[in-house]
């Protein structure tokens, strides 16, 4: 049976294909064959057996990716017996990795996807040092089945939010983050006096100092959460002292800086409607997005509330409206994601070889009369059914059948 | 005189039976009264607002949304001392009126938001500003939100930059009775005073389910029969106190009554003078709530959030329940687990009066954007929703949740002059307020800094007026 679904071909014809990582295309075919995009563009041959969509009329994107959310982790956020994103007990949670706290059944997964949202990080939700984010795509019967990419990255919380893990000041979380990745590595030269007791305490316990090791190696990108000006300084600071790759979260105050962001090639995940102004940042506004964008920074876009990933693309329509360029709007729930969360080169684009996460819209994705008509997920059709689907189906007409 | 003082309370509190807003009540000479008078004879906390003088303003060439059921296109609108004097496709202007061409652009009433926090929970949010919650008894009717609002709070132009006029802010819901309401116009102002509604009669807010009951969880109540039987003993015990009062008025015999703040208002509840405004979930709770404003003889004027009201659409538009909805809010918490984007549209097909709030400092300033969605779910799962009704759900709706509705919510000649410019069509994501008015006072023009109010607290600290912050 798996078999028979895997060798599956479908066609997607006649439509508008935003390829992204081209221009877009009339009139176009997207090929898929085994859970991958064989070919796109205007003159595909379409193969006797392949199962046609007809897209004419329809625009045709990849699926759009969310890196703001806890999806998978959270299934009612003031029910804590269906939280599993945040570890308790202490600020440092290195060793964390939230994979096996996904559920594969949560209702949220099917709310979300019909929408055109299709991959999304599952993030660890709070401490300081929270853990490791890993990267799903929303289908599978089991975790092993939605793990994109597990860890993407070590989430580092440099905002007012976790001040009281540097004693109550920005600076004491600077110095205490310096001193656990100093003892990181002290601790990976001398595992051996380690293991003896020959050392004295360090800043955090084995398992933790050794899950931050990949990112003291540069091999996995430290994402730090920060608003602030002077917070995305010092990180960036602290980035360049232990030679980080880095990744900056939140960033509401980034437009301030986008220039200093671009030259360092530091990433920013961002949402784009944040403009509530707080202490943490008070120069939020609805322009960052495309001040950074246009300064040159590689921009991904968030809809950072959990049960509603599916604004994503009202987050992205905003973007634009205040000035951000529509086809980098597009690329910024998309191509540009998947780079920033080491994917690029099986996500984000519809090109042959990546995975065929595809969305086929009614028209531009962004505006709100446009409709999701198919939703593809590794080449399967996703049913356009949820719970909520379910809810309206009982109760379009009243007394309802039970 | 003590006879003439009960019309002046009365009044205050909305006296009027219908659902327009009368004249502001003038504060009475009362200096010389005042060591022999009560309390309850003068004035309480009036209204100070007062209208902006501004020129004529003409609107030519725009697309004009009335919420009365015509979208009129290549229309013009003319304004003049705070009123709509006339709209069509085409209209004669006062030599001195400011011409505003439309072309391109749409023009729709004011927007309202019913379930509001600005100015309550001010930005930055810190303790020192969270003033929306008495949480310290489950009934405090005795509580104003005028009393906590702070007309310096940053979100205010944010939210006007959205096209909003007229706001309710509530009280949170903390508590099963969290106090009145303040209806306000939403315009620069020093004193709260200077923002309250003329006329406008006060809510009363209440709240069902989880949140009364996680707040006085070791104190009671602690469930939900608990919160059902707090809300009866409070109303059990405004009933008395009326009925007291109510005599005194009539018979002026010995002493007056001791006064009760809150029993003084929950008795105007009863009298029909206040609006319940009513923090509620879930469909069965919907349904407790309008038995107990049986029992007690008022009306609840609106349920707020309801996620599950389109399960009881038939009832609430039989009760004439408004309800104040999301577009898509829904999983927070368990009571809001069956959230669909259908519920306002359902309840519209239904005959009842649905209207989209905010509850939301950043939801605020696009309740065009969450009204569209509703929409556009609604028409594509098949419910034929209009854009008319869908505009009335931000407009003409809220403002007959707050009894406002002869005075605001449409663009009417003889209605209050607030009124939205927008770039293109406001359902669209694009579509921005490029001007609002309020009372006929330009109080937000997106391409001139001179008219992007900024609050006290913003001087010297956040960007400046044209970054659309």
């Amino acid at each position: 049976m798996i078999a028979l679904l895997l060798a599956q071909t479908i066609a997607i014809t006649g439509g508008t294909v935003y390829p992204v990582s081209g221009p877009k295309m009339e009139n176009a075919t997207v090929l898929i064959r085994d859970g991958r995009i064989t070919a796109v563009g205007p003159a595909v041959t379409v193969p006797g057996d392949a199962t046609r969509i007809d897209a004419r009329g329809k625009w045709v994107t990849p699926g759009l990716i969310d890196g703001g959310t806890q999806l998978g982790l959270t299934e009612i956020s003031a029910v804590n017996a269906t939280n599993e994103g945040a570890l308790r007990g202490s600020d440092v949670a290195a060793a964390f990795n939230v994979a096996e706290g996904i559920n594969p059944a949560s209702t949220l997964i099917p709310v979300t996807r019909v929408e055109g949202v299709t991959t999304t990080l599952a993030a660890p939700a709070s401490g300081w040092i929270s853990g490791q984010a890993v990267l799903i795509d929303l289908d599978g019967a089991t975790i092993e089945q939605m793990l994109v990419r597990s860890p993407v990255g070590m989430l580092v919380d440099l905002s007012e939010g976790s001040k009281s893990a540097g004693g109550g000041s920005r600076a004491g979380v600077a110095q205490r983050l310096r001193r656990v990745f100093s003892d990181a590595l002290e601790y990976s030269r001398r595992r051996t006096e380690y293991t003896r007791a020959q050392m004295q305490q360090l800043a955090a316990p084995a398992a933790d100092l050794e899950a931050l090791l990949p990112v003291l190696r540069g091999q996995e990108p430290l994402i730090a959460f920060a608003n602030r000006r002077s917070d995305m300084e010092t990180a960036l600071r602290i980035g360049r002292e232990f030679k980080l790759k880095l990744i900056l979260a939140g960033a509401q105050e980034g437009w301030m800086i986008a220039p200093e962001l671009a030259a360092a090639g530091v990433p920013v995940l961002v949402q784009p409607l944040d403009n509530i102004p707080s202490y943490d940042a008070l120069g939020v506004r609805y322009e960052n997005a495309a001040v950074l964008a246009k300064g040159g920074v590689k921009v991904a876009l968030l809809e950072t509330d959990t049960h509603n990933a599916r604004d994503l693309r009202q987050q992205a329509g905003n973007a634009v409206s205040y000035g951000m360029a529509w086809d980098q709007a597009l690329r910024a729930v998309t191509l540009a994601p998947a780079e920033i969360f080491g994917v690029g080169d099986r996500y984000g684009s519809l090109d042959a070889g990546k995975v065929a996460n595809v969305v086929v819209w009614s028209g531009d994705p962004f505006e709100f009369t446009t409709a999701v008509e198919h939703v593809l997920i590794r080449g399967r059709e996703i049913p356009l059914k949820s719970r909520q689907t379910e809810l309206f189906e009982r109760y379009k007409t009243l007394p309802p059948k039970y | 005189m003590r006879r003439a003082s009960y019309v002046v309370l009365a009044a205050l509190a909305g006296g009027c039976a219908s659902a327009g807003a009368r004249q502001a009540s003038k504060p009475t000479p009362q200096a010389a009264q005042a060591a022999e008078s009560s309390s309850t004879e003068r004035a309480q906390y009036p209204s100070s607002y007062r209208r902006h003088p501004n020129p004529p303003v003409v609107i030519r060439n725009a697309t004009i949304m009335t919420a009365t059921g015509q979208e009129i296109a290549n229309g013009s609108l003319l304004m003049k001392d705070g009123k709509i004097v006339a709209i069509g496709k085409s209209v004669d202007a006062p030599a001195d009126a400011a011409v505003v061409d439309g072309t391109g652009k749409y023009v729709t009433p004011g927007l309202i938001d019913d379930h509001s926090h600005l100015g309550v929970y001010a930005a930055p949010g810190t303790d020192a500003e969270s003033d929306g919650n008495e949480a310290t008894n489950p009934v405090t009717a005795e509580v104003w939100a005028e009393h906590s609002f702070w007309p310096q709070d940053p979100q205010i132009p944010l939210a006007i930059a959205g096209g909003i006029t007229t706001i309710q802010a509530l009280p949170g819901s903390a508590n099963l009775i969290g106090g009145r309401s303040a209806i306000l116009k939403l315009i620069p102002a020093r004193t709260v005073q200077e923002m309250k509604f003329p006329g406008a009669r006060y809510g009363l807010k209440m709240a069902c389910g989880e949140n009364p009951k996680r707040v006085y969880h070791s104190r009671g109540p602690s469930t939900r029969m608990g919160n059902m039987a707090g809300y009866r003993e409070a109303f059990s015990q405004a009933e008395s106190y009326r009925r007291r009062w109510d005599k005194w008025h009539k018979d002026h015999q010995g002493d007056p009554p001791e006064r009760n703040l809150r029993l003084e208002t929950l008795a105007e509840v009863l009298r029909g003078n206040i609006y319940v405004q009513n923090h509620c979930y879930r469909a069965d709770e919907m349904a407790q709530m309008l038995d107990l404003a049986h029992e007690f003889g008022f009306k609840i004027r609106s349920f707020h959030h309801a996620v599950e009201a389109y399960k009881i659409a038939d009832l609430l538009a039989r009760e004439g329940t408004s309800v104040s909805v999301w577009a898509d809010w829904w999983g927070f918490k368990e009571e809001a687990m069956d959230g669909i984007h259908e519920n306002a549209a359902l309840n519209q097909a239904a005959g009842g009066r649905p209207l989209i709030h905010s509850d939301s400092p950043s939801g605020i300033q696009r309740l065009n954007q969450e009204a569209a969605k509703a929409m556009y779910y609604g028409q594509r799962s098949g419910i034929p929703v209009t854009r008319e009704q869908a505009l009335r759900w931000i407009t003409a709706n809220p403002a007959w949740a707050l009894g406002l509705d002869s005075v605001v919510g449409t663009l009417e000649p003889g209605k209050m002059a607030d009124v939205v410019v927008w770039s293109g069509d406001p359902f669209s994501v694009y579509g921005k307020a490029v001007q609002v008015y309020n009372d006929g006072w330009l109080v937000y023009d997106r391409n001139d800094p001179a008219h992007q109010p900024r609050t006290d607290f913003e001087l010297g600290q956040t960007p400046p007026p044209g970054s659309d912050r």
